[in-house]
This record gives C-alpha cells, structure tokens and sequence, in this order.
C-alpha cells in the first residue's frame, strides 16, 4: 500500500469500501439502536411524524387554502409525497455534517469515509420502510373504502426511485459535508434550503397546477420528477413527462459524481482544518 | 539510506516526506464572509474583515504563513523491528504516525507500507454509550479494519482480556472509566496487525493495567510484528524498543540505537544552546544600566546540569554568574513563563529582604527552588538584577528555556498538561469525610 499526497479527481477506492461493509451495516445498527433507547416511543416517532405532517397539511392546504389534488384524497396525496421526501431530506441534511460529527472518529483511525455517509442512506432506509408501511395501510383503506385511485404499471419504477433519491441525497449531503468543513455557515444555511427545496418541489400542490411556462423550470429540480412520479405509480393521478424524468436522472448523476469528487478531495486533509 | 535493504524485509518506507500546515484558518470560515469580502474587492473597497493593522491575506496565505510540521523525512522499518519515536512536544512525532495511520496526508512524499496498520492513537475510538459491550467490541473492531468473522474469534479472548465477562451485556454507559478503557485496549490489542503504532496510549489507565500493555506490545514484538512507539516515558521505550529515532522541528536528528537515542534526546538542550548566542552576548534592553553583567546561566535539575526536560518534582536551582566592576547591593529577580508569555512564577529578592551583595570579579549567584510541580508544556526563564525602584542593571529575557514533559503526580496515568489546568500541581486530597 502506499500513502501519498492527495491527487487525481476521482480518488476513490470502491474495493476498498466494498471490504469495509461489515462496518457500514454495524453503523446501520448503531444508529437505529441508539436512535430507538434515546427517545421514550422508540419507532413509533417514525409514524408519528410523517403522520402529523399529513394531517397538518391536509388541513392548511387543503382545507383552508383550497388547493387542488389532482382528484385525489389530499390525505392520500399529501402522504406520498411527505413520505418521499422526508426519506431524501434526512438523507441530505444527515450526511451532510459528516465530517463536523465525525471529526474525533476520522481524526484517530482510518476507514474509508464513504462509509459513514452510505450508512446514514441506509439507516434511513429503515424510517423509510416504516413510514412506507404506513402509507400503504392508508392506501389500501382508502382503495378498499372505494376512493378513485389507480396503482398502476410505473409501480415497477419505485425501487429506483429509492435508489434516485438515496443518490441525490447522498450527492447533495456530501457536497454540503465537503463545504461544511470550510464554511460552517452553511450547517445553518441547510436546514432553511431545505423547507425552500420542499415548497418548490409538487408535494403540497401537484405539477398540474404550475402554469406551462414554468414547466421547465420545476423539471431542473431533480425531485419533481421523482416525488410526481412516485404519486402517478401508487394513485393514478399526475402530470409527470418521460424527459422530465430523464432531466432528473441526468442531474442526479451529475450531482452524485460532483459530490464524490468534492468527498475524495476534502476527506484526506479535512484533519488539518478542522 | 534504505537502498541498500532489501525491500522484502521492509515494511515500511518513509521516503522525502513533507508536511506543511498552513498557519490559521483558511478563509474565514463562513462564506458569508468570504463574500462579504470577494465583494468589498471587486468594488475597490476595504475589506470589511481585514484585521486592524494586518497584513493582507494575500501576503498572509503565502509561505511564511506556512508551518512545517515534517522535512525531508526518511526512514526504513524492516519486519519485527520496535521503533521508539522521541521527541518533544510539537516536535512532529504525532504527525508522523497520523500520516502512517492515514488519518491526514502527507503534503509530499511517499510512504509505503506491507501489511495492516492499526494505531492505538487513541483508544476507544467510536465507542457508543448506548451500545453494550459486545455490540461496541464488533463495532469498534470493524472501525479498526477488523472482519466480522475475525472479531467472532477472538471475542472470548477479548472479553477475557478486558475483564468484564459479567457486563458484557450492559451499555458501556454504565462502566467505569477503567473498565471503558480496558475493554477499548482490548479490542484494539486483539487486532493483530502487521505494524501497530502506539502513541501514549499508556498514558490511560491504572499502572497495573499499564504493565499488561506494555506486556502485550512486547508480545507483540516478539511475534515478529513491527511495532511504532512514540512516548514521552524513557524508560518503557528503552525497555520496549531496540531502535530510537529522534525527531526535532520536523526532521530526524538521530536514528540509532535506543539507549543512545534517549541519551541524545536528554542532551540535545545543550546542543542547541551551544549554538545560539551565549548569555554574556545576548542583546539587552535600552534602560539597563549594565554595572553588572549576567554573563551566563545555569539551570541544575536532579543532578543534570542544563537538562531540556525537567523532572516537575524534583528541587530546581538556577544560578547565574555575574560579572561586576564594582561592590554592589541589589535584587536578584527570576520568572518562569509559559511560551505564551503567561507569567507562571515572580520572584525577586527584594519581596523577601534578601538582597546579595556583588562584588567585583565574577560571583555566582543562585537561586534553590523546592520542587515547582509544573504541568507539562514548555517554558522559559528570564532572569535580571535590579535595585528596586531605581535602577535595572540587566535583564536577559528568554535566557532558559525546559520543557516538562510528563506531569502525573499520583501515578494515575493521566498527564496534566498546562493550560485549562493551571500550572501547578498543589497536593491535596479527596474524601468523604
């Protein structure tokens, strides 16, 4: 093995993360099982919250703003795309201050730090699968009680969706974790960015609303495409367009490859500035 | 060197290695600031964070903002060998195994290294409270690069080790910081790696814990596995190492054998002094008279005269020889300070009434101090005569300068450095009366 200065732009090691998986999934369980002793429900937080967010909106946006749900039960609708996006918001904003968190770790040992931003994505995986759970409980109800919704053939699409979103999660965390340790500004900036990101992504109003000149700009945000498209496969009903979701793809890729590069470039000297 | 080794023995390869820190922050560490500033720029206008009377940043971000923490350094380790790395505080040994470790990077230069290295940098390193023993033994062995199946073998050996079979299944919330920190050796000691690079990790722990470390090091060596062992304890490291290396201000000053080594490093305070100006020539302050002379300075700690490393409790005597034209009565004034300039100690002949009386020719004059209990860091002493509040016949600033490097007066492990300590240690005691 040999140790040099930092060079190339793509310095990293997919072997090597690839040996240290059973550290990925020991702080996968790290973190459910001290997430779970530390609060006195336990996981029952992870159906409380997307649960109190639904209802909320359903009664402010809903109700008392009046705006439309494409035809759907708003409860229904709220709940999907809550679902969703919670998934990527905690994604980004938990990886995102990798290196501050980690810094008594990675100043003492060496591991690939990948590895603690991989973990979060799945670890929250785990709040994902609950809260999905919960979602479809409330899908089938309604289904059953004869509500007009419509799962259809795009459900095939949803595991990449997933993936999509744990990608552009983890693309935008490591870019701001890479920032991070040279502007900590940014820690406060991030948690105001993303209740902005959440209003200018259709999850309170669906796409159909925006007038069609500004189409194009919605399909430059990567998750319009992700959250309209999660809706249409589980209840029928958007407005979401094959190139919007090929936009969406493209930019998450984009911002994966931008967020590794800045990761390997940050991650062998953060130690000095820190 | 190193050439002509065979590269089959060697396991590590430390070749030109530089490490350069750049001195404060780099920007200001907002970027509302660095705007803030960009703006100020373009418009032509004064920065509005430049510091009063600073350099630019410009100026300040290039090279004499530099710190260099490493030079040229270079140096084989063949299989087996146990290198003891000396040094004084700053001197640029922790860097050295951080980069070996990989937990930072080299600025330039190449290392290169056969086999796993685990470093005992710090201890317990990922712990979670929550998490009970035996979760955080296969936590923290797959932080240490341990596989799963490797860490199910040596469980039981491991728990064996730390002794804490009954609270294998409690959250470590709950030990006690002796049983904390012997289940974190433990897991790290079971690691079994090719090289292992401890660095004052003795430092924790009650002593007879220590002597189990110190013992698995030496099994450790025996096994033929290369071991990197930087501490300020002499002795353990001319028990445990068959090699020393000797590092200054970034550079290796001596690589050897370990009893020479430690005996280098002892007295290179006198090397260094030999070369600077002595005391006599030294510029002094407008406003000192000069009827007498401080011409030299003499600091005798435990039988050692001009020690670098001063043992904190043991007597400290400081004479200085002055030279005089004349009879004169006046005050002998010594002060011990950090590096920071923090006055530690103020003493001066006159507080006590006890002026000396010089005489013409040279005279010693000497200054006996009971053990001073410093905590570690480095300091210096200035020295002067004086007749208070009339005349300041000479003054010699920075005429001294030791350094302490382990401070522990009970033996607890724990090395009180300066700072959010204090200076001194003052002997008491704790009870539930």
């Amino acid at each position: 093995m040999e140790i040099r200065s930092r060079s190339g732009w793509f310095d990293i090691d997919l072997s090597e993360l690839w040996r240290y998986r059973d550290l990925i999934f020991l702080f996968v369980r790290r973190d459910f099982v001290a997430y779970y002793k530390q609060t006195v429900l336990g996981p029952l937080w992870f159906l409380l919250q997307p649960l109190f967010t639904t209802v909320v909106f359903t009664i402010i946006f809903s109700r008392v703003a009046q705006i439309p749900t494409d035809g759907l039960p708003p409860f229904l609708f709220y709940m999907s795309g809550t679902v969703a996006w919670t998934y990527f918001a905690s994604c980004m904003t938990q990886t995102s201050n990798t290196f501050i968190t980690n810094a008594a770790i990675f100043g003492k040992v060496y591991f690939p730090r990948l590895v603690v931003p991989i973990s979060v994505v799945i670890s929250n995986l785990i709040a994902f699968a609950i809260q999905f759970g919960l979602f479809l409980a409330f899908m089938c109800y309604f289904y059953l009680t004869g509500s007009d919704i419509h799962p259809n053939i795009w459900l095939l699409l949803v595991p990449v969706l997933l993936i999509q979103m744990a990608a552009l999660g983890l693309g935008m965390g490591i870019v701001i974790s890479s920032l991070t340790t040279k502007y900590r500004d940014l820690t406060f900036a991030l948690g105001f960015g993303v209740q902005l990101w959440m209003y200018a992504t259709p999850i309170v109003y669906p796409l159909s609303q925006i007038p069609a000149q500004w189409q194009w700009l919605f399909a430059l945000n990567p998750m319009t495409a992700i959250i309209e498209t999660f809706r249409y496969a589980f209840l029928g009903s958007g407005a979401i367009q094959p190139w919007v979701l090929g936009v969406s793809f493209a930019m998450t890729i984009l911002i994966l490859v931008i967020g590794i590069v800045l990761f390997s470039r940050v991650e062998k000297t953060f130690m000095d500035t820190i | 060197m190193g050439r002509t080794s065979h590269m089959s023995d060697v396991v590590i390869r430390v070749e030109n290695l530089y490490k350069e820190y750049r001195l404060g922050t780099i920007g200001q560490g907002y970027l509302f600031r660095d705007i803030q500033s960009g703006w100020a720029k373009i418009r032509g206008t004064k920065d509005p964070n430049a510091r009063i009377g600073s350099v630019n940043r410009e100026q300040l971000n290039s090279t004499n903002a530099r710190f260099c923490a490493l030079k040229e350094v270079s140096f084989d380790v063949r299989q087996g060998e146990v290198v003891g790395i000396i040094g004084r505080n700053g001197a640029g040994k922790s860097t050295l195994l951080k980069i070996i470790s990989r937990v930072t990077a080299p600025t330039s230069g190449t290392i290169k290294i056969k086999g796993r290295v685990a470093s005992l940098l710090e201890v317990g390193t990922g712990f979670h409270p929550e998490l009970t023993g035996r979760e955080n033994i296969f936590l923290n062995g797959a932080i240490l690069g341990m596989h799963k199946g490797e860490i199910e073998q040596k469980f039981d050996e491991i728990v064996r080790f730390a002794e804490i079979d009954k609270f294998i299944d409690t959250p470590v919330k709950r030990y006690s910081s002796g049983m904390y920190v012997r289940l974190a050796f433990a897991v790290a000691a079971h690691l079994e790696p090719e090289i292992l690079v401890v660095d004052e990790v003795l430092a924790v722990g009650d002593v007879a814990f220590q002597k189990k470390c110190l013992g698995k090091m030496e099994e450790v060596a025996k096994e033929g596995r290369t071991v990197l062992f930087v501490s300020h304890n002499m002795t353990a490291v001319k028990a445990l190492c068959s090699r020393g290396i000797v590092i200054e201000d970034g550079q290796i000053i001596f690589d050897g054998d370990t009893s020479k080594a430690v005996d280098f490093y002892l007295g290179s305070k006198r090397l260094s002094e030999d070369r600077s100006i002595p005391v006599a020539e030294r510029k002094r302050e407008h406003g000192c008279s000069l009827r007498a002379k401080i011409v030299d300075i003499t600091v005798i700690s435990d039988g050692q005269r001009n020690p670098k490393i001063i043992d904190p409790f043991k007597p400290l005597i400081i004479q200085m020889k002055v030279e005089s034209g004349i009879d004169l009565r006046c005050a002998a004034e010594i002060r011990i300070s950090d590096e920071m300039q923090s006055i530690c100690l103020f003493d001066s002949g006159y507080i006590h009434g006890q002026d000396i009386f010089v005489k013409p020719g040279m005279n010693i004059i000497e200054c006996r101090i009971n053990p001073l209990k410093l905590y570690s860091g480095n300091y210096l002493i200035y020295c002067g005569l004086v007749i208070h509040g009339t005349e300041v016949i000479d003054r010699v600033e920075n005429a001294y300068s030791f350094s302490i490097d382990e401070c522990d007066p009970n033996k607890t492990g724990f090395n009180i450095q300066k700072g959010g300590n204090g200076f001194f240690y003052v002997d008491h005691e704790w009870k539930c009366p």
